[in-house]
């Protein structure tokens, strides 16, 4: 599905390498999570992967199920059926989260050449799935993420997720900020769109996210590399050890 | 004090063709003291405080320079609402074009009737406002319509209108010079809307008088729209009556020159004033809002929301003053001035001001200009909209603030698809 070969990356602005040779396969049906300390690079992956201005790829390749992504414009990656929920959701002031839901799933079956979703039929396929994420008609109604508490905003991502049906999603760090009650919503969510098409590449930096959405593989980042990967014990070790053996043992 | 001689050959060279319009002794007495006001002020120069962000040059030439006739090739706004239609060819009105002027709680005449007859209510009107919005800044192109408007009309609510009024302006001629002058007496506890749309002329200027007494509502929508080329001055002079309610919103796109002044001056207590604005500007666009209200009165609402979308070197700028005057306790002023700049070449200037001699009120005022928020561009785009879609999408939600100063549902989504119309024109590239 998502493959990504020796990628290495630089800020724009500045000559300063974040991402350092990543190598990264990611196969259809799986769930892969990548852990690693703050400032590794896994944020600065995710967005590359979407297509964030401001950074620059200096070697290496990513394709999606074949596809250069990284000569597509961050629209036409999301079309292709890529996916990102952010660490860190924005908030749209004058634009109804609605509008936003109605307008991103359009535009998406419009670039793939799909009929668009009937207002009733949109109007329902929301309902239903705002309800499984306990999100209110008037969570729906209020502007994109503004005045949403940090638990919100992510379920609000997922939501997205639901209702876009990517084919490549990728979490960064959705646990992050939430209660235990909260993340097993998100975690549910995310295990109802698990599915033979559908890969996911979930960022977090605690095992604890792991312990409801069972990941295939499991990777370790640090300064811009995947330093380590193993299996879902990986996560566990982690999670007894710290990062402190892991990182000593590759240096 | 004496004017400067260049101000008095500027003033004298713009008034040489102009005549005053015959009519009744009491117009034709309010036309010379009127004239009289523009030969004590002068007209402007690009030297004056008050014109510093706009030129007034082509408002000051003997004869208008021409603006090419505009076919929008479009349904004109408002054309599905239920309403008096008033039609004026280059300041002109046509009576075969336009409904009968007849609705029940209205009185609707022709201004150059009116002035041919003694009309109480309108003898006391015409000028009065207009007269007395000078101080504590001239507004002479408003003195000058008062001296030489030929055409208009003179509306008296005196019961609650159910069909709004709608002047719509047609321009036909590439050089029409056109100075058309409205009065709207709203008695006490009466209502009315009045719409305005359409391209009146190459060069207008409008003035509207609107007295409001105690109770009283009016609401006022109006679109100045894609005949670019044309020179617009307007004012919309408003006194407010004790509970009175005053409303008014402008959308303007497009136009090398337009300037809209609105003075409105609280008279009565627990009165309400909204003007609003939204603006979009392209190219050699220029667009000018100057407000100035005054409370004089005791726990009045005012609100001044204006908002502009500029791109490609398009000049938008805003001079809005709350004026509190002594005694206005409880005041609650609220002024807000921005613009989004859509690339580097676009300017806005702004002048946002708070005079205050009350001691118990609550003002507040901001301005801010700046681009659209790239954050939010691209987490828009990772959803799948197009740059050009989220663009609009961030555009129209910059928007938001004004347009929601519209109560009508049906004509805020009249306006909302026209801007959407504006922006799906005037994309990059
Ligand atoms: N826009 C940016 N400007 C400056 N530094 C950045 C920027 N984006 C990322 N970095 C730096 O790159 C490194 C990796 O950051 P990030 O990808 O956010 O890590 P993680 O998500 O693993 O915590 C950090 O050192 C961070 O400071
Ligand atoms: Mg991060």
């Amino acid at each position: 599905m998502l493959e990504i070969k020796n990628l290495h990356v630089k800020l724009e602005e500045e000559d300063k390498d974040i991402l350092k040779g990543v190598d990264l396969t990611v196969e259809a049906g799986k769930v892969h999570a990548i852990m690693g300390p703050n400032g590794s690079g896994k944020s600065t992956l995710s967005y590359v992967l979407s297509g964030r201005d401001g950074y620059e790829v200096t070697e290496g390749s990513a394709t999606l199920e074949g596809a250069d992504v990284l000569e597509m414009e961050p629209e036409e990656r999301a079309a292709a059926g890529l996916f990102l929920a952010f660490q860190y959701p924005v908030e749209i002031p004058g634009v109804g989260n609605m509008t936003f839901l109605r307008t991103a799933l359009n535009a998406q079956r419009k670039a793939r050449g799909e009929e668009e979703v009937s207002a009733a039929d949109f109007l329902k396929l929301v309902r239903e799935k705002a309800k499984a994420l306990k999100i209110d008609a008037d969570m729906l109604k209020r502007p994109v993420n503004v005045g949403f508490s940090g638990g919100e905003k992510k379920r609000n991502e997922i939501l997205q997720m639901a209702m876009l049906e990517p084919k490549m999603c990728i979490l960064d760090e959705t646990d992050s900020g939430l209660d235990v009650d909260a993340m097993k919503l998100v975690a549910e969510g995310v295990n109802a769109l698990r599915a033979e098409g559908r890969a996911f590449l979930v960022i977090t930096h605690y095992q604890r996210l792991l312990d409801h959405i069972a990941p295939d593989v499991v990777h370790i980042m640090a300064d811009g590399r995947i330093v380590k990967t193993g299996g879902p014990d990986l996560a566990l070790e982690v999670e007894n050890n710290g990062y402190g053996d892991i990182l000593a043992e590759v240096v | 004090m004496a004017l400067p001689e260049a101000r008095i050959d500027a003033t004298e060279a713009r008034l040489a063709g102009v005549s005053l319009p015959k009519g009744a002794a009491w117009a034709a007495k309010a036309r010379e003291a009127a004239l009289a006001r523009v030969r004590a002020m002068g007209l402007p120069t690009r030297r004056d405080e008050y014109w510093k962000f706009t030129r007034p040059d082509d408002l000051l030439l003997p004869e208008a320079p021409a603006a090419a006739l505009f076919d929008p090739n479009e349904k004109p706004v408002f054309s599905e609402i239920d309403r008096v239609k008033l039609v004026f060819r280059d300041g002109v009105f046509d009576p075969a074009a336009s409904d009968d002027p007849v609705e029940a709680g209205l009185e609707i005449a022709r201004l150059a009737e009116v002035t041919e007859m003694d009309v109480h209510w309108a003898s006391g009107l015409y000028g009065v406002l207009e007269a007395e919005g000078h101080d504590p800044v001239p507004r002479p192109f408003a003195a000058l319509n008062t001296a030489t408007a030929t055409d208009g009309v003179a509306i008296r609510a005196t019961a609650k209108a159910r069909r709004p009024v709608s002047l719509v302006y047609l321009h036909e001629n590439e050089t029409s010079d056109v100075a058309m002058h409205f009065l709207v007496k709203v008695e006490a506890g009466a209502e009315v809307t009045v719409l305005e749309n359409g391209p009146a002329a190459a060069r207008f200027n409008k003035v509207m008088e609107v007295d409001v007494a105690d109770g009283g509502t009016f609401h006022h929508i109006r679109t100045q729209g894609r005949d670019h080329e044309r020179r617009a001055v307007t004012h919309i002079f408003a006194r407010l009556g004790e509970g009175s309610i005053f409303k008014s919103f402008t959308m303007t796109a497009n136009g090398i020159l337009t300037r809209n002044e609105a003075v409105v001056t609280f008279t009565g207590d627990n009165a309400v004033a909204h003007i609003a604005g939204a603006a979009l500007g392209d190219g050699d666009f220029h667009h000018d809002d100057t407000v100035f209200v005054t409370h004089d009165a005791v726990a009045c609402e005012s609100r001044q929301v204006f908002k502009k979308v500029l791109r490609n070197g398009a000049v938008g700028t805003f001079q809005g003053k709350i004026l509190v005057r002594q005694g206005a306790q409880k005041t609650d002023g609220y002024q807000i001035s921005q613009a989004l700049l859509l690339d580097e070449d676009a300017q806005f200037l702004a002048k946002p001001e708070l005079e205050i001699y009350a001691d118990d009120v609550a003002c507040s005022h901001g301005s801010t200009s700046g681009a659209i928020d790239e954050t939010a561009l691209f987490y828009l785009r990772s959803r799948g909209l197009p740059r050009a879609e989220a663009q609009d999408l961030l555009v129209l939600a910059f928007l938001a603030e004004a347009i929601e100063e519209i109560d009508d549902e049906a004509i805020a989504a009249d306006i909302l698809s026209r801007l959407e119309g504006w922006l799906s024109r005037h994309r990059k590239g």
